[in-house]
């Protein structure tokens, strides 16, 4: 039994809260996906199926999986009865509504614990619902530039712009703060029976997913810079990027920790001859003989110093002569820890992925196909995460989500 | 509840009364930010965690505990500034698992816990003795929630981790950066963070499932899976389209092709490395900024449309750049967003912490209360909850600051007991 299953969550539609419905419906819940005549706007949005614009959006399918659709006009007198009467019949609703628009539509918190007292009503916004900022618009990008991720992301060349990593992660992470707080007002709601309001602030959700640039500020009042690949840092640090043979990048990481890595370090090069071409290689080679090796020494012991320096050329040279999943594996398997930097096919059609069965088909009725779509982010084994259906077409379960309500087709005509 | 509770009302954070997760207890071995950061909510809404330390490194697995930023000189493992943050609301305990006894008491908490928490590398809690099936006999409805970079399973499973590395691994560094260009990447380990949360949800998740069917399960989570799940979209560009996220002109830097927005950037301003970003959503947003600009190119024609607008993007951010970086990145800001455009200055830590009311109104930054360290402000969460709202007052455990407390309040051991097991260096 999916942990969610029995769980009714009802999501008004909105991009930036699209990732949270579909977290919770993988999980089991009947998420109702409430849209507004012309459909969520991201059925708009590209990629197309097999590249037709007219077509379906690969970017709604992907969001909205596990969901069910109805329409509604929330402005029309008969929408809001059927929606109160939605409400009534769920758990959680979700939503992310401009603020002010729900009550002025009569159909805030105040007005739904009457159809539902111990209703849990997510809102998430821009700036949350109280802050003086709360009626100021927003995008995925506006939020990650005010709300401090870009500050640290970017390149060491600081005449090239901040940057936006890519995926709308501002409002994948407000999704995720998003239903934290559901889960942990829906466990609340078993333990006392006691539903509440909670208002997440997306821009409150940038700002503390920024690890040190915040608590560097916060405790020392340093102002971290931003670096190619690596850590903002308040002092510019050594690159850790290497372009590989094949042009894919790697990132290296730490150098070996032990006189053995070290050992295993000089091995590897010698293995690909590749120790003709690095003189340095012999500091690796003695330090493998000595008793302990640490970063405290750097500057103190100079066949230490030069052993560090040694592995950090020897991991350059390595990865400039092999592919990366190559200087990526070969690192590994002598507990160096290093990366490829996979696009995300790459990482998808990975044999380590491949195997823990990240790759699922989800049925399509209307193609001659399955389609493959990203797995599971957790294994819960006891209650498993599914895509329980493809991402629904519009209004395609009004009478099987209304009819129970005791709302019938003609009433669904003039809600919509 | 009744029928016509009043809507709800914050007046800054207020503490209050009942917590939404008060009868959980959790036995936690989680450090750094990707097993630490789950933790940290969970007890924030009332969870009782218990961190299980070793007395012999003095908790030193995680190295956050004596990393900067630090309030002052002082170092060592109670003064690490990243550890307090990630640990609030936490207790401490060592405990020497090599001996027996240590692992005896360890056996003694987690028969009281519902959960076990960890984020060592694949396999580490097994060779103490502390592998699921041992967990499964000392309490057989336990949670158990391992997390780690590649999973427990999987030809990766013996590789380690950071979070850079889940990064690159999961698609996440390739996606950021400007097209043609080595990548970018992520300038903290977002999916450290992610990671956390995702773990964080895992441990929701189950304990939802444990609440309604008595029974519990070992999550096996795998900070790559999280991490390539949030590519979603291209994903299914590649397996429905066959097309590759690595092409020409891929990652698209700042602009946004979905949906198609243009002007959609970041642009340099007046001032010392400061930029503000701006996006059009449509052809609206654009008339109010052209009007704003004032300047005869940007009533150019082309640009009515968004597809003119597209077309020509890098002239059209020349331009825009020509007009931005003579000014005020926050004069900008507030002169656009008072006409309904968005546009974000890109803030500086100082500009979001100290002067920004959309995190100061919101309580963001609560001080918390450190044994050593004093007071401290820490990151808050983003959610208020109106009836079981968050609380992040004390600060991250000293090592074993809570060892005496935890076994006489827990175990009831007496002081006798628990000075032998001091001088035996158990705990």
């Amino acid at each position: 039994m999916s942990a969610l299953q029995g769980t009714r969550v009802v999501e008004l539609g909105n991009e930036s809260i699209a990732w949270a419905g579909k977290l919770m419906g993988d999980m089991g819940a009947d998420v109702i996906l409430v849209e507004a005549p012309g459909g969520e706007n991201s059925r708009g949005y590209a990629p197309f199926a097999d590249d037709d614009e007219e077509g379906e959006s690969l970017y709604f399918w992907h969001y909205n999986t596990s969901k069910r659709s109805v329409v509604l006009d929330l402005e029309k007198a008969a929408a809001k009865e059927a929606f109160l009467a939605l409400v009534a019949s769920a758990d959680v609703l979700i939503e992310s509504e401009a603020p002010g628009r729900l009550a002025a539509l009569g159909l805030d918190y105040a007005d739904l614990v009457r159809v539902k007292p111990d209703l849990i009503h997510v809102s998430v916004t821009p700036f949350g619902r109280e802050t003086s900022r709360r009626d100021e618009p927003a995008t995925d990008l506006t939020l990650i530039a005010g709300g401090g991720p870009a500050w640290s992301c970017g390149y060491d060349d600081h005449s090239i712009p901040p940057i936006r990593g890519g995926g709308n992660q501002g409002y994948q992470t407000a999704s995720h703060y998003a239903v934290m707080s559901a889960l942990t007002a829906l466990f609340h709601h078993g333990v006392t029976g006691e539903g509440q309001f909670i208002d997440v602030s997306m821009h409150a959700a940038a700002n503390v997913t920024t690890e040190m640039a915040s608590y560097m500020w916060l405790v020392e009042g340093e102002t971290v810079l931003r670096q190619t690949g690596r850590h903002a840092m308040p002092m510019m640090t050594m690159p850790v990027q290497i372009q590989c043979k094949d042009g894919r990048y790697a990132t290296t990481g730490m150098p070996p920790r032990t006189p053995a890595g070290f050992g295993s370090l000089y091995d590897w090069l010698d293995e690909l001859g590749l120790v003709p071409q690095l003189p340095e290689a012999i500091f690796l080679d003695n330090a493998r003989h000595r008793e302990s090796i640490g970063f405290a020494d750097i500057g103190v012991d100079d066949e230490v110093t030069a052993a560090f320096a040694a592995a950090r050329d020897a991991l350059q040279l390595i990865a400039e002569n092999s592919t990366a999943d190559g200087f990526f594996e070969g690192a590994q398997k002598i507990n160096i820890t290093v990366g490829a930097i996979l696009s995300p096919e790459e990482a998808y059609e990975n044999d380590h992925f491949v195997a823990r069965g990240y790759q699922v088909e989800v049925d399509h009725p209307e193609r001659d196909a399955p389609v493959r779509y990203p797995g599971a982010p957790y294994k819960l084994p006891a209650s498993p995460w599914r895509i329980s259906r493809r991402a629904p077409a519009l209004g395609e379960h009004a009478a099987e989500v209304f009819g129970p309500l005791g709302i019938d087709a003609a009433a669904l005509a003039e809600a919509r | 509840m009744t029928q016509h509770d009043p809507p709800p009302t914050r007046n800054g954070h207020v503490a209050p009364n009942g917590t939404a997760l008060g009868t959980v207890r959790i036995c936690d071995f989680t450090g750094q930010l990707a097993g630490a950061g789950a933790t940290k909510w969970l007890a924030a809404f009332g969870a009782e965690v218990i961190r299980i330390e070793d007395p012999v490194n003095q908790g030193m697995w995680d190295v956050l505990r004596n990393m900067p930023p630090f309030v002052d000189d002082r170092r060592g493992p109670d003064f690490g500034g990243g550890f307090n943050n990630h640990n609030v609301e936490k207790r401490g305990i060592t405990l020497n698992l090599r001996t027996d006894r240590g692992k005896e008491i360890l056996t003694e908490i987690i028969a009281k816990s519902d959960v076990v928490s960890e984020n060592y590398a694949a396999g580490v809690l097994a060779k103490w003795g502390f592998g699921w099936d041992r967990l499964r006999e000392i309490r057989e409805d336990m949670i158990y929630v391992s997390n780690c970079g590649f999973g427990h399973e999987g030809p990766y499973a013996a590789y380690k981790t950071w979070g850079p590395i889940v990064q690159a691994m999961s698609g996440l560094t390739f996606t950021s950066g400007m097209p043609d260009r080595e990548p970018a990447g992520w300038g903290y380990s977002y999916m450290d963070h992610t990671g956390g949360m995702y773990m964080a949800l895992a441990i929701l998740f189950a304990l939802i499932h444990k609440q309604r069917t008595g029974e519990g399960q070992w999550v096996d989570l795998s900070c790559t899976d999280a991490g390539l799940s949030l590519n979603g979209p291209a994903i299914l560009d590649w397996t429905v389209n066959g097309r590759p996220s690595r092409r020409d002109g891929s990652p698209e830097g700042n602009r946004s092709s979905s949906p198609p927005m243009a002007p959609h950037g970041i642009y340099e301003c007046a001032g010392d490395d400061d930029w503000v970003s701006i996006a059009c959503r449509g052809d609206e947003d654009w008339g109010v900024l052209a009007d704003l600009i004032g300047e005869p190119w940007a009533k150019d024609e082309r640009w009515r449309t968004l597809a003119g607008r597209v077309a020509s993007q890098d002239e059209l951010d020349e331009k825009i750049t020509g007009w931005t970086k003579t000014r005020d990145k926050f004069e900008i800001q507030q002169n656009a967003i008072g006409k309904g455009v968005p546009t974000a200055a890109v803030q500086k830590p100082e500009e979001r912490i100290e002067h920004d009311p959309g995190t100061t109104e919101f309580g963001l930054w609560p001080e918390v209360e450190h044994a050593k360290m004093g007071r401290v402000r820490v990151d808050g969460l983003p959610a208020h909850f109106s009836k079981t709202d968050w609380k992040i007052e004390q600060g991250g455990p000293c090592v074993g600051q809570h060892t005496d407390e935890v076994l006489s309040s827990l175990l009831g051991y007496d002081a006798d007991e628990i000075a032998r097991l001091h001088e035996e260096g158990i705990v």
